[in-house]
């Protein structure tokens, strides 16, 4: 369920002209929900940037979050994943 | 990992049968500028409090839409987990919270250059909502705004 509030709580700030990267626990999820941009993670619930205290890895995911603004390529809804 | 079968059976069963709300059409904001001169706010859905604040209601039938400001400079360590699901570990973000709202990581980019600026402040829902009405009509569109009139350029959102 945390996956389709944060796609729809996306879609809302896109729509004000902020622009998003929503990550994704559930692939099915971001298919049916259709966030505009969204990094979908093989990372199991409660553990969406990997793993706790370890900031290179945790880092890594944003990282990936960061790429996916800044490619032109990109169409709605954009769906990438981690690792890629 | 990232499947439904990390779940029990019967929550199995409700994601399966659950009526996804599709976006329709999809919007879509371009980056406008460099990420080094953006100014960035995180959302989560892990439903984090600060102490002061109130937990989100564990009780209230298809969850809680309501939201909380969790200030940029806000430490990491006090944040208190308050979401209601117990269909997912909690052990990994209560240990740290950046796992699933990455203040310190985002300090690391600013203080990198590879973002411009925090934001003045970062959204805290409970995302276990499975009545989504009232969030999409009334919650998001006010939490948003708070966000433009904020300056914020970009937003990265956390499930858990």
């Amino acid at each position: 369920m945390c996956s389709q509030a944060v796609g729809l709580f996306a879609a809302e700030l896109e729509r004000q002209g902020i622009s998003t990267v929503a990550i994704q626990l559930l692939r099915q999820v971001a298919l049916r929900v259709r966030p505009p941009r969204a990094l979908f993670v093989p990372f199991r619930h409660g553990y969406p940037l990997d793993a706790p205290d370890e900031p290179g890895r945790q880092t890594a995911v944003l990282e990936a979050t960061l790429r996916m603004l800044e490619d032109p390529c990109l169409k709605p809804p954009a769906l990438k994943d981690f690792p890629g | 990992m990232g499947d439904l079968s990390e779940f029990s059976l019967k929550v199995q069963l409700f994601l399966r049968a659950y009526r996804w709300r599709r976006i329709d059409p999809v919007p879509w904001t371009p980056l406008k500028k460099p990420l080094s001169e953006c100014r960035v706010a995180l959302v989560s859905s892990a439903g984090f409090v600060l102490p002061g604040q109130e937990p989100f209601d564990d009780k209230k039938r298809g969850g809680d839409s309501s939201f909380r400001e969790i200030p940029g400079d806000a430490v990491v360590a006090a944040l208190v987990d308050t979401h209601r699901s117990e269909s997912f570990d909690h052990s990994g973000m209560r240990r740290d919270p950046n796992l699933a709202l990455p203040i310190d990581r985002l300090r690391e980019l600013t203080e990198s250059g590879r973002i411009g600026q925090i934001n003045q402040r970062h959204l805290s829902f409970m995302g276990s909502l499975t009545a989504t009405g009232a969030f999409v009509r009334d919650t998001a569109p006010a939490a948003a705004k708070l966000l433009v009139e904020d300056s914020v350029n970009v937003a990265l959102l956390v499930p858990v």
